[in-house]
Parts: structure tokens; C-alpha cells; sequence
């Protein structure tokens, strides 16, 4: 039977992919930011998952301003990494696992979550870089990825309970997959940081602190913090981290915290991550 | 934040108060369906500068490439002047204009910083010192 094994928050700032591309990560910007990362990526290379359903916003990339899927799963067999408007990231492309991903969105839909499914897509940075921060820059990616994107531009986006809930319906559809599969999810985005508008440059060190403690907490209290809550206090792009709640939601009622990194400024970002395992 | 207990219990938003409360936000433009309806083809423009060979046309000539598009005047003087607060005003969001900033060479703090009251040194120096406080940043009418 495949299982959830661990969750992981990530942020994925563009420029991150910038510092990997370029051979930047041990220069005096970006060393503690790579450094806080050093644990974690030992830890992906001891435990080995098969597959990582990657929650990521596409930054109008895939999707345009035509089509908004709130919810949208790859079922895909592989995916190539998009050109942002400089070129294509050189990263290798992503493996998708159709199998798995097909399985996940007929469950979630016959479980209420009406997906949109995608069968060809280009992967932006949200979903590359956090692979690069985890993986370094191997010349196969060692995971499959399940590719899931949220809508987080256009308002109303999801709120944070119904992520939350999301994540408990995926962990029951990969439950429910036959084939012995190692499964990760990871969440993406944030942590505070906004991109536009006089107020650009907002970052909240204690807000998103609280967050992660809530993310680490026995209970589900951080499913109700409101929209405007993570817009006024973390930033107008800080709302990405309602996707980390799809991860948290995945792991059930208790987890245990394996790592937590937290680092001020990257560009315009709080950069965060946390490490967490089921523990129910 | 809230501590409301039972998921099974949240009250029904109101559409209405749930956007109202965007515009008591300082110095922010929420991208809300109004701003998307009404920037449509701006960010449409926006997307088209992902193709390369688009990037050099419009590079060539900009407002000959502008001129395809279906965006007003008010726009198009906008995005040629590079005024990013005046195009999210118009309804482009950043995560489609960073298109446009990209094909010009900027990177995303330096485009950012163009928004703000400060150059791209100062804007640079005020993220390394731990960004913009939220302290008084929250509300219009709270001042808080």
C-alpha cells in the first residue's frame, strides 16, 4: 500500500532557483539560507521517497488569465520546466507518476473535490525550486512528482479549512493505491512577503513563527485563520501558505516536527521550512 | 488568530464584507475578480512576452506590438512607461507583469522596489535590515 511518510513547507522564491542555476549557494546572501537547508536535503537523500505530490501555484505560466482552476491535479507523464519570460530553468525535467496521480483525483472527486485535471503542462519555479532546494542538481530528478496547483492569485482563493480538508482527502486516496509506494507531500510558497503596490518589502518574522508553532500543534486551529488575516499581516503574496495547510492536512491530527529553518530577507521573502511526520 | 474549534461549524462568508475588507489594506492591490475582469488583456499581453520570439517583436517595435492587443490607451501608456502601480490599478497583476519586467532584464526586487516610495539600493538595504514592518501597515481605518 502506498502511505503519506513525511510533509515538507517550503518557500520557492524564483531567485533560489537563480542561486542553484548560477553557483551562488555558498556566497554570503545566499550561504545561511543553503545552510538551513543542509538537513533536510540529507534527510530526502536517506529516506528515499518514490513520489512527492508537489503543492505549488503556477505564477501565469501554465494558466493564463483564461482559465483559473482552483484545485488542478497533473495526471501527466512528464512535465518540462516553463520559460518565465528569461528561459527555461536548466533543471531536468519532472517525472510525473500518472498512475498514482490519475488513482488521486478519482478518489478526490467521488470524495467531493472537484478537480480539474491536467494532462500537459510546463512546471514553473514554484514547483522546480523547491526540488532544487531539496535535491540539489542531480541530472534526473530522484522522485516522481504529482504536480498540484492552487489557485492563490485570483480572490476568492481556496480558504484554509477547505486545504486543509483537501490534504485529509489525499492522504485517504494514496491510503487507498496498492502499490507499495513511499509518498511525500510537500507544501509550498510563502512564507510573508509581498510583491506589489506601495506596501512591497512586508515581511512579519513573528506572524510567520506562530505559523509555523501552529503547523507543529496537536490540533487544527491554523485551518481558520481568515484571508484578510494573512493579507494584512504577512503580505499580499504571503497568502500561499494556505497551500502548506494541504500538506499539514495530509498527516493527520499529530505530527512531529523533524527540522524548521527559518531565514530574513531572500529578494523580497521570508524564506521558511519545516520537516514533519505523521505521529498519530 | 482564530481559534473557532469545529470545521463542521464555520459561518458562510458574505461575499461583500469578505471583499470590502480588501480595501482597508495601506499600499495594496488586491487581485480580486473585478481587477482580474478589468486587466484581462493587459495580463494577456503580459503572457504572450513567455515566447521568445514574441519578447524580440515587442523588443523591436513595443507599441507597434502593443497596438495588437485589445488594451486601452490609459494601458498602453502605462506599460509603456513601466508604471506598475498604475497597471495594477488598470487590473495587471505582478505575477503577469513579471513577464514584462523579465523581457526588460529586471529581477523581481528590482521591478518591486519601483512600486515603492524608495530607489532599488534603499529598498535592498530596508529587506536585509528585515523588510517593511507591518507595524502600522495593517489597516487604513484601524491604524494599526
Amino acid at each position: 500500500m502506498a502511505r503519506i511518510t513525511a510533509g515538507v513547507g517550503s518557500s520557492h522564491v524564483p531567485l533560489l532557483g537563480v542561486a542553484v542555476d548560477q553557483g551562488k549557494w555558498q556566497d554570503d546572501y545566499f550561504g545561511p539560507i543553503f545552510k538551513g537547508y543542509e538537513w533536510t536535503r540529507e534527510w530526502e537523500k536517506e529516506t528515499k521517497p518514490d513520489v512527492v505530490i508537489l503543492v505549488y501555484n503556477d505564477h501565469a505560466s501554465a494558466f493564463d488569465a483564461n482559465i483559473i482552476p482552483t484545485f488542478a491535479i497533473g495526471c501527466g507523464e512528464h512535465y518540462k520546466s516553463a520559460d518565465e519570460g528569461w528561459g527555461p530553468r536548466p533543471v531536468p525535467d519532472v517525472e510525473g507518476h500518472a498512475d498514482l496521480a490519475w488513482h488521486i483525483a478519482q478518489s478526490l472527486i467521488l470524495d467531493d473535490f472537484d478537480m480539474t485535471i491536467i494532462n500537459e503542462m510546463d512546471v514553473d519555479h514554484g514547483l522546480t525550486v523547491p526540488l532544487s532546494m531539496m535535491f540539489g542538481q542531480p541530472e534526473k530528478w530522484p522522485v516522481k512528482v504529482v504536480p498540484l496547483a492552487v489557485n492563490v492569485v485570483t480572490y476568492p482563493v481556496p480558504s484554509g479549512n477547505r486545504c486543509w480538508a483537501l490534504g485529509e482527502a489525499i492522504a485517504r486516496a494514496v491510503e487507498s493505491f496498492p502499490e507499495d509506494l513511499n509518498v511525500q507531500i510537500w507544501g509550498t510558497g510563502g512564507m510573508s512577503h509581498q510583491l506589489q503596490g506601495p506596501r512591497a518589502g512586508l515581511l512579519n518574522r513573528e506572524w510567520d513563527n506562530k505559523f509555523l508553532d501552529l503547523l507543529e500543534a496537536d490540533n487544527d486551529d491554523v485551518r481558520h485563520i481568515p484571508h484578510i488575516e494573512y493579507l494584512r499581516e504577512t503580505g499580499s503574496e504571503g497568502i500561499e501558505m494556505v497551500m502548506w495547510l494541504i500538506m499539514r492536512g495530509a498527516l493527520g491530527k499529530k505530527v512531529k516536527r523533524l527540522n524548521r529553518h527559518y531565514h530574513i530577507p531572500c529578494s523580497n521573502t521570508a524564506i521558511g521550512h519545516i520537516v514533519l511526520e505523521p505521529a498519530d | 488568530m482564530s481559534n473557532q474549534k469545529d470545521a463542521g461549524e464555520k459561518a458562510r462568508q458574505n461575499i461583500h464584507e469578505y471583499l470590502a475588507e480588501f480595501d482597508d489594506i495601506p499600499g495594496t492591490r488586491v487581485y480580486t475578480a473585478k481587477r482580474a475582469r478589468r486587466g484581462y488583456w493587459i495580463n494577456q499581453f503580459a503572457m504572450s512576452l513567455m515566447k521568445a520570439d514574441n519578447r524580440e517583436r515587442f523588443k523591436a517595435d513595443e507599441k507597434a506590438y502593443l497596438d495588437e492587443w485589445n488594451i486601452s490607451d490609459e494601458a498602453k501608456e502605462a506599460l509603456l512607461a513601466r508604471d506598475y502601480n498604475r497597471l495594477l490599478d488598470l487590473g495587471g497583476n505582478v505575477y503577469f507583469l513579471s513577464k514584462l519586467f523579465s523581457t526588460d532584464g529586471f529581477s523581481f526586487a528590482q521591478a518591486v522596489s519601483t512600486m515603492t516610495d524608495m530607489t532599488f539600493p534603499e529598498y535592498q538595504q530596508m529587506m536585509l535590515n528585515g523588510g517593511r514592518s507591518p507595524e502600522g501597515n495593517r489597516s487604513i481605518k484601524g491604524g494599526y
